[in-house]
């Protein structure tokens, strides 16, 4: 019997349409649009001007302060403008404008190909090195991956976690690159035990990746104190504190965070960019994404630089079919709806997922009849038929002693309504003002 | 962009369950329970079944298209249902417009006064049985006897259900050994051979029903398995107090509309709790209640009165009973 979580969660269709097809090099576009807020924290400070000449995996904007990313230039050319530009998640934002001229590397970056397994730095400077090399969460939460290797003073990390459990729809970059990069991965998982100094790390994957499974197996009996988990088809195993309770049997308290229960949790892309960072001095500017969708003439896992237009993304995939009704920058069930096909990969983007017109439109909206399957498919045994009417009557107060807060917005109870309620929509609504309201409590 | 896309927030995908799906399947469950009625009482199941569902889609179509002008929802499966299970509870000789006057208090009254589908409180189906059975207490007291297809409509032999047998019995002093020869037997009971609602006699058909129910996942088990299971316990101990005037938990539970009652009633989504810990207070107040109106009330039968009961209770549990919440923290440790 696999293990998952206990509590709650859906099942949509997996759709993995290409699980079997490899990463391939996307040719460089001619412009690429580099945001400057492409992780969770501060945005970063531009470090280049207009005109000025840059290099590929040269530093063009600085983190600021601790919780914060430094972003580097994914191609040479020169910088055109620095402006606003709409981003995957629909808002306007600065960016880099680069034009392409081609692709020199700065001189530190090691291109050989060979696997260097030998860890010479020490946790301290593996901290300094993600900072350096702009090394986020690649899950989609795009967390700055220096902030969770830092364990204050009086915690301590037991184990290790590597989420390689992709439980979106549709999306197969980390199953890709658990095939394509397994030594890869796991010599960043190595590194990132050093960091952390931990002995142990648990390996998570999800049942429908058996080659992955067998393949990453083979390979972790080279390297100590690793482990493989094989864990039962669930969404959304890959939320952290979902798959922190199906491998250890811990639950993260409310409002906490994973080392609160001695985890930490890091994504399988990112320990192969933690690799790429620690082993070959290569900063992050460059992802695979997934570009998928039922419609599309040749779905594909794409290593794509970040600054690259959707567009091009699509084109290689075999063009925009022409009943697309929604693209997705991300899975179905998290993802965001972007606005058009000009917006820039970034580095917590994971997928691009193209919706056909006559699914992409919801159904219309039934009377709620209390079956109480939102309830039951809660992973965290939210009541959310109650939060949407809390939240629609603007009782927040109420809102918040429900532990609306707690909400993750992992879309199961919406996908699950029978009537099609939009439940995460209004909880999001209460969610962002009892945000609001406490913050206003607590300046009082 | 000519073509422009669609823009929301996620997810964008949904399962494909609706209401009217579920209520469908809920249709489907019931299947088993009709045929063994037809089975059983003949033409006059048809009849009442007929009547009552289309009376109840006929009244809500009435009221949203010429009351409240609002867009018409009786596709949605809700009135079938209500229809369906109002049928159930009636014998199978019961006089057409007795079932139409059923029909008008259980959709108009029990539900659409409230707001339609969702938002009435009690459930309407048993709203409008137990108006009946105020109001017709003979036509709704007259069982015919199980005679198959040849048991006839409006001159159908009628006699007297397993409960009210027991209760008469009691009442005339009797004890319950002497009144074996008159109660049918468990496989009797099991298999539905006996007097009583169309749709609650046959045991194994409401059976095959809930496992139907539990595979589609319509329902949990955990109303129709509390109710049953306090009703056992409680039965069992009244039976070993003195089994000479109580019944034994099979008789309790077999006889008269506890099955109907546990999976398709109390199960009501709209009228019934949604954390499961509530649904097992729920089950169990319907179960304890039941036995006490049988045993000490003046009606031999108590399922209805019970649900209704603890239907008011509903809104309540709702509001106070809350799920043990990922990563709620023990207080004080």
């Amino acid at each position: 019997m696999l293990k998952t979580f206990p509590k709650g969660g859906v099942h949509p269709p997996e759709n993995k349409i290409t699980a079997d097809i490899p990463i391939e090099y996307l040719p460089l576009p001619e412009s690429v649009t580099i945001p400057l807020s492409q992780h969770i924290g501060t945005p970063s400070i531009p470090a280049v001007n207009k005109g000025d000449s840059v290099k590929t995996g040269q530093v063009i904007a600085t983190g600021k302060g601790f919780v914060s990313a430094n972003i580097h230039s994914s191609v040479s050319g020169k910088v055109n403008r620095i402006d606003f530009a709409l981003d995957s998640t629909g808002y306007k934002q600065t960016a880099v404008f680069i034009d392409v001229e081609g692709d020199e590397w700065i001189g530190t970056i090691d291109r050989s190909k060979e696997i260097n397994r030998e860890v010479k730095l020490s946790s301290e400077d593996i901290i300094k090195r993600c900072f350096e090399s702009g090394i986020v969460g690649l899950g989609g939460a795009t967390f700055p991956s220096h902030v969770k290797l830092t364990v204050p003073s009086g915690k301590k990390c037991e184990v290790l976690i590597i989420n390689g459990i992709e439980c979106e729809p549709f999306l197969t970059s980390d199953h890709r690159l658990m095939l394509e990069k397994g030594e890869e991965i796991l010599t960043g998982v190595s590194i990132l035990m050093k960091a952390l100094k931990v002995e142990k790390a648990m390996i998570g994957i999800e049942n429908n990746k058996p080659d992955a499974i067998a393949h990453i197996r083979k390979l972790v009996s080279a390297f100590t104190g690793m482990s493989v988990h094989p864990l039962k088809v669930k969404y959304p195993q890959g939320a952290e504190k979902q798959l922190i309770k199906a491998l250890t049997g811990r639950e993260v308290p409310s409002g906490r965070l994973p080392l609160d229960v001695g985890a930490v949790v890091h994504n399988v892309g990112t320990a192969f960019a933690v690799y790429e960072a620690v082993q070959k001095n290569k900063p992050l500017f460059e992802r695979v994404v997934t570009v998928t969708g039922k419609s599309l003439s040749k779905p594909g896992n794409y290593m794509a630089r970040t600054g690259t237009p959707l567009s091009r993304l699509i084109e290689a995939a075999g063009g925009l079919p022409g009943d697309t009704g929604k693209i997705i920058n991300g899975g179905p069930m998290m993802g965001k709806a972007v606005i058009n096909t000009d917006v820039p990969v970034v580095k917590g983007m994971s997928g691009v997922v193209l919706i056909p017109r006559e699914e992409s439109v919801r159904d219309e909206i039934k009377p709620c009849i209390r079956c109480a399957k939102c309830i039951s498919v809660c992973p965290l045994n939210l009541e959310p038929y109650l939060l949407m009417t809390l939240s629609e009557k603007g009782l927040f107060e109420r809102a918040e002693k429900e532990r609306i807060t707690d909400c993750m917005e992992c879309g199961s109870c919406s996908f699950t309504c029978p009537a099609s309620r939009p439940l995460l929509d209004y909880i999001r609504l209460g969610k962002s003002s009892v945000i609001k309201m406490v913050r206003e409590r607590n300046l009082k | 962009m000519s073509n422009l896309l669609n823009v929301s927030p996620s997810p964008h995908t949904h399962g494909k369950e609706s209401t009217q799906k579920l209520m469908l399947n809920v249709v489907v469950a019931l299947i088993p329970a009709f045929i063994t009625s037809i089975f059983y009482f003949g033409i006059g199941a048809v009849i009442v079944t007929i009547t009552s569902v289309a009376s109840c889609l006929l009244f809500e179509y009435l009221i949203q298209r010429f009351i409240l002008k609002k867009p018409i929802s009786i596709t949605d499966g809700s009135a079938l249902v209500t229809g369906i299970l109002l049928a159930f509870n009636l014998p199978s000789n019961i006089p057409v417009l007795t079932i139409i006057t059923g029909s008008f208090i259980a959709i108009a009254v029990a539900k659409m006064t409230f707001g339609g589908l969702g938002n009435n409180p009690f459930n309407p189906a048993l709203v409008g049985r137990v108006f009946m059975l105020i109001s017709f207490p003979v036509q709704m007291t007259s069982w015919p006897v199980p005679k198959g297809l040849a048991t006839g409509y409006a001159d159908a032999v009628t006699g007297a259900t397993p409960l009210a047998i027991i209760k008469e019995g009691l009442k005339n002093g009797e004890s319950l050994s002497s009144l074996m020869d008159q109660i049918p037997t468990p496989a009797q009971m099991f298999l539905g051979n006996i007097g009583g609602s169309i749709g609650e006699v046959a045991a194994v058909a409401l059976l095959i029903g809930f496992v139907y129910l539990l595979i589609r996942k319509v329902i949990t088990w955990h109303i129709p398995v509390s109710v049953i299971g306090s009703m056992a316990i409680f039965t069992t101990i009244l039976w070993l107090v003195n089994p000479e005037r109580n019944a034994n938990p099979m008789f309790h539970i077999l006889a008269g509309g506890v099955l109907l009652g546990a999976i398709f009633m109390a199960t009501d989504y709209v009228t019934s709790p949604m954390v499961p810990k509530a649904m097992l207070i729920y089950g169990c107040g319907i179960g304890i209640i039941t036995v006490i109106i049988r045993v000490y009330g003046a009606y031999p039968e108590g399922v209805s009165f019970a649900i209704l009961i603890m239907n008011a209770f509903v809104p309540l549990m709702n509001a106070y009973i809350k799920p043990k919440r990922f990563g709620e923290e023990v207080k004080n440790g």
